[in-house]
């Protein structure tokens, strides 16, 4: 098992093998990023009955909830990818910490957009400095520092030690995301899904979005993979590999 | 289907414009995120193949 771990370490830190290995993978990932889009979009816009609270603004959940999820999921690959790289000195854990940033953010932007246009019929505002929509607020702009560090210097390695420490020190906001809706009195309401609890939602609405939970991190998969091949393709432009690579489809 | 009709649908009760924007804006970064890697990959692919052209060309000169 151990052997194996390490094996599969070693692989993870090739470039050529990645870029190979997930050649085939890019059609099957979006594939099945459109096919769960359209059918839990589907289900959840056109036949998850309205909430008996709220009416069909509900509906926001659909796209709102996933990316709230997939933002802070991001966050803590993005932290990971940048330790790895800190300990181990791999140069495909920077390139892909530096990946994720721009997408963790913009999934973390739709959250609070879309978080925002829902609390207008609900709350009857667009914005409350409570701690849930505070804290969500800190974790994009701890996105944009994490960006703008991995961008910031001369060297390369220096700019991704520095985007690796902001988002492990950035960590801290995580479970204070999670917690908010409990520590403090907040206008936003409490967790709709609990991985230790029965869902309380009717599953005509619960259905469609877990398909849209389960697809996001799908979709996101495929970001990765296709932005990973890029800087590859250029940070390894001068391998003999690459340039066969490109030769070839000339 | 909760909806009798494709108007009822796009109106959505009298929340229409909150559901339509959010999912609006969402396609947008959605679709940006989506076009963004396959521009960057087509200029990274046609910038190293001028540079392979000019390595060729310029070989058996120097």
């Amino acid at each position: 098992m151990w052997q194996w771990l390490t094996q599969l370490y070693h692989r993870m830190g090739s470039p050529k093998w990645f870029y190979e290995l997930t050649t085939p993978w890019i059609p099957w990932l979006a594939a099945i990023s459109i096919i769960g889009t359209v059918v839990g979009l589907v289900l959840g816009l056109a036949y998850a009955p309205a909430d008996y609270l709220q009416g069909n603004s509900f509906r926001i959940i659909y796209i709102h909830v996933p990316a709230a999820i997939l933002a802070q999921s991001a966050f803590m690959m993005m932290a990971v990818a940048g330790a790895v790289y800190l300990i181990w000195r791999m140069k495909m854990a920077a390139w892909v910490a530096k990946v994720i940033a721009p997408i963790g953010a913009s999934f973390c932007l739709i959250a609070l957009l879309t978080g925002a246009i829902w609390g207008k019929p609900t709350w009857g505002t667009w914005w409350v400095w409570d701690a849930r929509l505070t804290s969500m607020l800190m974790l994009l702009f701890l996105y944009f520092g994490v960006i703008a560090l991995q961008r910031a210097m001369e060297s390369e390695d220096a700019s991704y030690k520095a985007g690796a420490i902001l988002s492990l020190v950035g960590l801290v906001n995580i479970p204070i995301i999670k917690y908010s809706v409990e520590w403090w009195n907040t206008l936003h309401q409490p967790a709709t899904l609990k991985l230790t609890e029965k869902p309380s939602m009717d599953p005509d609405m619960l259905v469609p979005l877990l398909i849209m939970i389960v697809t996001s991190y799908v979709f996101f998969a495929l970001l990765v993979i296709l932005n990973t091949r890029n800087e590859i393709l250029l940070h390894e432009r001068k391998r003999s590999w690459v340039k066969q690579l490109l030769s070839g489809q000339e | 289907m909760e909806f009798n009709s494709f108007a009822e649908f796009i109106a959505m009760g009298k929340h229409g414009l909150y559901i339509w924007l959010s999912y609006g804006i969402t396609a947008v970064i959605i679709a940006v995120n989506v076009v963004q890697p396959i521009l960057r990959r087509r200029r990274l692919m046609k910038e190293q193949a001028q540079r392979l052209r000019r390595e060729k060309h310029n070989a058996p000169s120097a």
